[in-house]
């Protein structure tokens, strides 16, 4: 203990990023000559008191004699250290520091008992440091003292890290487990990390019988055990000498990259769908202003903006609610966007019907201004949208596929608008009257329906849905005014590809563009496929120019 | 345009002759159409002989114009066939094909080019020329402003020889596209409501351009002015439902109790 | 060319302004230039003249653009890609002119390629060093794929806003194919940096003057033989289909020639305006084939008042001076302007310029004669 005390003696002199440079270094060269071996202590409290002023290979001794010692009492300590929380203070006390206190100090904990310990001012600590070696070594050791906890996901969470790095002492702990294992996904996690350790094998037939239990398992660390295992060593020669745990390997390979390849694809699908649901979501406002009332809306997109837009000032207004603000921006975009569109109806287009290519630059010129007013009101830069807490991280179904929530989401919501705007349409007196005034205004007008209301109202829905579309949108891509403007080609293609006034023809057309788009794409870059399915759209209008479900009857001959 | 007669004459020629061997121009047979489960036509069978002035009659949504449109080329039907005389399948051919085989047609709605002069709206119409690069260089003859005047005197145009079409009455408007019809020099008319806002003057003249039509061309008159239809058919054609319900002269077909049932009886 | 042809050309009033001030243009802008000393109030710079040349080229796509939507009732939305893919084959001459005087000192490949670390020169750049040949090009490329896409959309009765939005869409696709660096045609950067056109240095005020002279030259013979074809029965076939398109069919013209006919003419004239247009910018870049672009041109049109070809000439002189004027002056003002006239002119100005002066004028005769009844 005298090397501890005059190394403090440095420590205090001395400036506290120079002791943390020389300090380990000096400590290896001194410390295992006079102070007793790190093994023979079995005291944890002793053990920790050592900790502060030990070398780094020593931190590693004490922290595994801390775990010998100690059991899953060791476990808060060396967490600490690992996530650099363990200090030691001014009275040489090693503690935790358990988040801020007020002002400068923070709260202290003692790292075997956890009790409180007050709290100190940051300055007067000093950090237990670590390094590369000793993290990993601790995550280790971390490992096999979860393997034992009461908790079976963090057990199957220490048997993952485990295989990770499948040292001696990971899988004699693996191996200790095993049959203390009450859940059977622990157990087969364990399983697959003793049949990994078990490639290693002397035994031809223990390797055939791990290979064969590896067989279809998707994690990467079999994959790339298996692989070393087949591959060749250099000479020419594979590494593995036996014939049949070559072809077991080979046939597990060949097994595992199919499973592979088909998750791939499931992935690809569920890309494709999200890309899709932002096709339907862009084009479903699209497919009632232009589908059900013909009008021809250029400044749609920027429609849509107005709605991003409005998700962005939700959240510049309730900055500690980022959740709230995102799910409340949803009515309000409809609202702006929707009164925005009823203003584009009564100001501009009630004039020009009947005259689609006037309309079609009205609205143009239209948008061009409104992109002009959010450069000039926000900025022409793009504002960051925040993206809600239970939209973040993904849903793991297997190590080869998980799915990203915001993705998931998008897919849900499509489905939801697309649900209400049906119900809308299909189940309300508005819709009624708008299918009536659709399909003929004059008769519909001498039943007593106000067209003009009805006008107003159907451009007001189709608006307001650009403005939802706006909210899921600022969740995906960046939030600018040049937003609007990337979307309207796409939403009018699939709404045209889909056919003119058909819901269901806009949400078909949407998915299935947005697969064929992800499909294309690992083999053509994702700007080849877009152009590819430009031009597919384009001949494919040229064949049906009434799109995939085109209207009948002898209204549409037109 | 030097040539432009000599070449009208040769366009005409290498079109496939009508070939009216047995005497009818035109055969319609088995013709059904449906528009989303609506059969506008359900097996109809009519043939129209050569020279003949055939009216055709039949309540709102009989199929009058739909039979017209399959005929035309504008709607494709379901089954059936339809035959310009014995070689030509209009059923293969395109709108202005079956045009510049010899069928012309007027519509019910008097559709002329707004913005174009009366004489400009027959010269458009008048047979021949129809490729751009031809179109670009064809100059009217002589002989081609003559016939032209000769037209707008038939239809009593002449005065309003270079007015915009758009500006003209509902029943010049009419005329315009009968005069139009007479340019095309088609071997079969096919005309939709000719008298309809017509004073009784026009109408009977119009009577009389049709009855005179007749016998060198053949002439299908949809009409619902059954005072017309009596001035002016030989033989009249009863639709309902897409099929022919009855025919014969306007005598037998008026006391033909189906008929007064279904449409007369009303 | 006959008399009656002659007549036919200079009938209309709006023609022969048309002519007069074109012609005028052409003889004083290089006489003011070259005549006129430096301090001179009457100087006009070297730099107005190459802006009065590229204002032409841009009278010129929209006399195209006019003859397709005024008289024909297509509103395309792909003429950008026709303007851009002419400018692209005079952008390619000019880029095998540079030779070996470019950074990085390759006789063969342009600056991008050797960037790119390309050893061969693609195939479709082969030739393009002879001016004849690229020329052809220059009309070839584009017409063919006018040719193609019209036969396509006519032949299927694709029409009105449909129509529009693949045209859009066409320009889309090729905006997108042309931002590639592997399609050969320099990326981003497009292709830049020129030196000299049939071995004349382009920054020299001689080539800028017959450069101007040329785009004169070619707007004016493109309005008269646009004029030409109108006066022509096919010019009243062109009318009467976008009047009454099926009534045409019905009398036996097949409409979608007749369209393919003007669409391919149109487009071949949008092509030679983009080959006059590069040099005289000194750059092309797929920026050009950009969709808001097209839908420009059509302003132009419908602000000097459509189906009148001298009003598209004004229209894209006066909005293009608008233009050039905002961007400099109140540059955050423009869009705003921009799209105030599409709205405005719509609604309020459905013949434009020219059919506002026509209503005065209407409106004066009528005024006159009242108060000559009524003396």
């Amino acid at each position: 203990m005298t090397a501890s005390s005059k190394f403090r003696t440095i420590l205090r002199a001395g400036a506290l990023g120079l002791a943390l440079c020389v300090g380990p270094a000096a400590a290896q060269d001194e410390s295992p000559a006079e102070a007793p071996a790190i093994s023979e202590i079995h005291d944890p409290a002793t053990l920790l008191a050592a900790l502060p002023d030990a070398g780094y290979a020593d931190k590693q001794a004490i922290a595994e004699q801390l775990v010998q010692s100690a059991g899953a009492q060791a476990g808060p300590a060396l967490r600490a250290l690992l996530e650099g929380r363990l200090y030691s203070d001014a009275n040489q006390r090693v503690v935790v520091v358990d988040g801020e206190g007020e002002g400068e100090t923070v709260a202290l904990r003692d790292p075997l008992s956890g009790a409180a310990l007050g709290s100190a001012a940051s300055a007067a600590l000093t950090k237990i440091g670590s390094n590369n070696k000793l993290r990993k070594a601790l995550k280790g050791l971390l490992a096999r003292l979860d393997l034992a906890d009461a908790d079976p996901d963090k057990r199957l969470a220490a048997v993952n890290e485990a295989l990770r790095n499948l040292d001696a002492p990971a899988i004699a702990a693996l191996r200790a487990r095993r049959d203390a294992e009450t859940d059977s996904k622990v157990r087969d996690a364990i399983d697959v990390g003793l049949a990994v350790a078990d490639l290693a094998s002397d035994s031809a037939d223990t390797r055939l019988a791990a290979v064969q239990r590896l067989s279809g398992e998707l994690s990467p660390d079999v994959y790339n055990a298996l692989q070393s295992l087949v591959a060749d060593d250099g000479s020419g020669k594979r590494r593995e000498p036996d014939e049949r745990v070559l072809m077991a390997a080979d046939a597990a390979i060949h097994r595992i990259d199919n499973q592979r390849a088909l998750y791939g694809g499931v992935e690809t699908l569920f890309f494709g769908l999200s890309l899709g649901s932002v096709l339907v979501l862009s084009a479903i406002g699209l497919a009632i202003t232009f589908g059900v009332m013909g009008v021809i809306n250029m400044a749609h997109g920027e429609l849509m903006m107005l709605g991003a837009y409005t998700a962005y000032v939700m959240q510049q207004l309730m900055p500690q609610h980022i959740t709230a603000a995102t799910l409340l921006a949803i009515p309000m975009a409809f609202i702006v966007a929707g009164a925005a569109g009823i203003a584009i109806e009564r100001g501009i287009v009630r004039f020009l019907y009947g005259r689609p290519l006037e309309t079609l630059l009205a609205t143009f010129g239209l948008s061009l201004v409104l992109q002009q007013l959010v450069r000039s009101v926000f900025s022409p830069l793009n504002r960051s949208v925040s993206t809600p807490e239970f939209m973040s991280g993904s849903l793991v179904i297997n190590d080869a596929l998980s799915l990203t929530w915001n993705r998931l989401y998008i897919v849900f919501f499509m489905l939801l608008v697309f649900l209400a705007l049906q119900l809308v349409l299909k189940r309300t007196s508005l819709g009624l009257k708008v299918r009536a005034v659709s399909q003929n205004r004059a008769m519909a007008r001498a039943m007593g329906v106000r067209s003009e209301w009805i006008d107003a109202a159907t451009f007001g829905l189709g608006s307001g849905v650009a403005g939802v579309a706006g909210v899921a949108l600022s969740q995906l891509t960046n939030v600018g005014p040049n937003l609007g403007q990337s979307y309207i080609i796409d939403s009018f293609m699939v709404v045209v590809f889909g056919g003119v006034g058909s819901l269901w023809g806009t949400l078909i057309s949407g998915m299935s563009l947005g697969v064929v788009s992800k499909l294309l794409e690992p083999h053509t870059g994702a700007v080849m496929a877009k152009i590819l399915v430009l031009v597919f759209l384009i001949l494919f209008i040229q064949r049906r120019p009434r799109g995939l479900f085109p209207q009948k009857g002898r209204a549409a001959e037109g | 345009m030097r040539g432009s007669k000599r070449q009208y004459l040769g366009r005409r020629s290498s079109q496939p002759k009508v070939d009216i061997a047995n005497n009818i121009i035109l055969y319609v047979e088995d013709v059904s159409v449906s528009f989303d489960g609506f059969k506008a036509l359900n097996k109809l069978n009519l043939y129209i002989e050569v020279g003949e002035l055939r009216c055709i009659i039949g309540p709102n949504g009989a199929g009058k114009t739909t039979m017209m449109d399959v005929i035309t080329g504008k709607t494709r039907p379901d089954s059936g066939s339809a035959w310009f005389g014995q070689t030509i399948d209009l059923l293969t051919l395109s709108e202005p094909a079956i045009a510049q085989a010899g069928i012309g047609r007027k519509f019910q709605k008097p559709t002329v080019f707004p913005n174009h002069t009366v004489f400009e709206n027959l010269e458009l119409a008048m047979a021949g020329t129809r490729s751009p690069w031809k179109l670009l260089r064809a100059r009217l003859t002589p002989s081609q402003i003559d016939k032209i005047d000769d037209v707008l005197a038939t239809i009593g145009l002449r005065e309003r020889r270079d007015a915009i079409a758009g500006s003209l009455s509902h029943g010049q408007k009419q005329w315009l596209e009968i005069g139009m019809l007479l340019m095309q020099d088609p071997q079969l008319l096919l005309v939709d409501e000719p008298v309809a806002g017509m004073t009784p003057q026009e109408t009977e003249r119009t009577a009389q351009l049709l009855t005179s039509l007749a016998g060198t061309r053949s002439v299908v008159v949809v009409e619902h002015d059954m005072d017309f239809v009596r001035s002016i058919a030989r033989t009249v054609t009863v639709l309902h439902e897409g099929s022919v319900l009855a025919e014969g002269s306007i005598d037998q077909v008026q006391a033909n109790p189906r008929v007064v049932e279904v449409y007369l009886g009303e | 060319m006959n008399h009656s042809l002659l007549r036919l050309l200079w009938a209309e009033r709006g023609s022969r302004a048309f002519y007069i001030v074109l012609l005028l243009a052409a003889v004083f802008v290089p006489l003011l230039n070259l005549g006129v000393a430096d301090g001179s109030a009457l100087h006009v710079p070297t730099y107005t003249v190459a802006l009065l040349g590229k204002y032409m080229c841009y009278a010129l796509l929209a006399i195209a653009v006019d003859l397709v939507w005024g008289y024909c009732g297509i509103l395309s939305l792909g003429h950008t890609a026709f303007f851009a893919l002419g400018g692209y084959a005079m952008g390619m001459y000019l880029m095998r002119q540079i030779g070996a005087r470019g950074v990085y000192g390759d006789a063969l490949l342009p600056d991008f390629m050797v960037f790119l670390n390309w050893k061969e020169l693609p195939w479709f750049w082969h030739g393009m060093d002879m001016f004849w040949f690229a020329m052809l090009m220059m009309l070839f490329v584009p017409g063919l794929l006018a040719y193609a896409f019209g036969w396509f959309a006519f032949r299927s009765r694709v029409t009105g806003v449909y129509l529009s939005i693949i045209t859009q869409a066409l320009t889309y696709a090729l905006l997108l194919a042309f931002f590639r660096n592997e399609m050969g045609f320099g990326g981003n950067n497009g292709l830049t940096d020129f030196k000299d056109l049939l071995g004349f240095d382009l920054q020299s005020s001689g080539v800028r003057i017959a450069l101007f002279l040329a785009s004169a030259i070619a707007l004016g013979l493109a309005y008269a033989a646009c004029r030409a074809v109108i006066a022509s029965r096919l010019g009243r076939v062109i009318e009467a289909v976008r009047d009454a398109e099926s009534r045409a069919r019905f009398i036996g013209y097949r409409v979608e020639n007749v369209k393919l006919w003007v669409w391919v003419f149109s487009a071949l004239l949008a092509a030679v305006a983009g080959a006059l247009y590069v040099p005289q910018v000194g750059i092309i870049n797929p920026s050009e084939f950009a969709p808001i672009n097209a839908i420009e041109i059509v302003v132009w049109v419908a602000v000097g008042g459509r189906g009148t070809l001298y009003g598209a000439a004004l229209g894209a002189l006066l909005v293009n001076y608008a233009k050039t004027y905002f961007t400099a002056a109140l540059p955050e003002v423009w869009l705003f302007a921009l799209g105030g006239l599409f709205v405005g002119v719509t609604l309020f100005l459905p013949k434009g310029i020219v059919g506002l002066i026509a209503q005065w004028q209407t409106r004066l005769t009528k005024a006159a004669s009242l108060k000559e009844a009524s003396a």
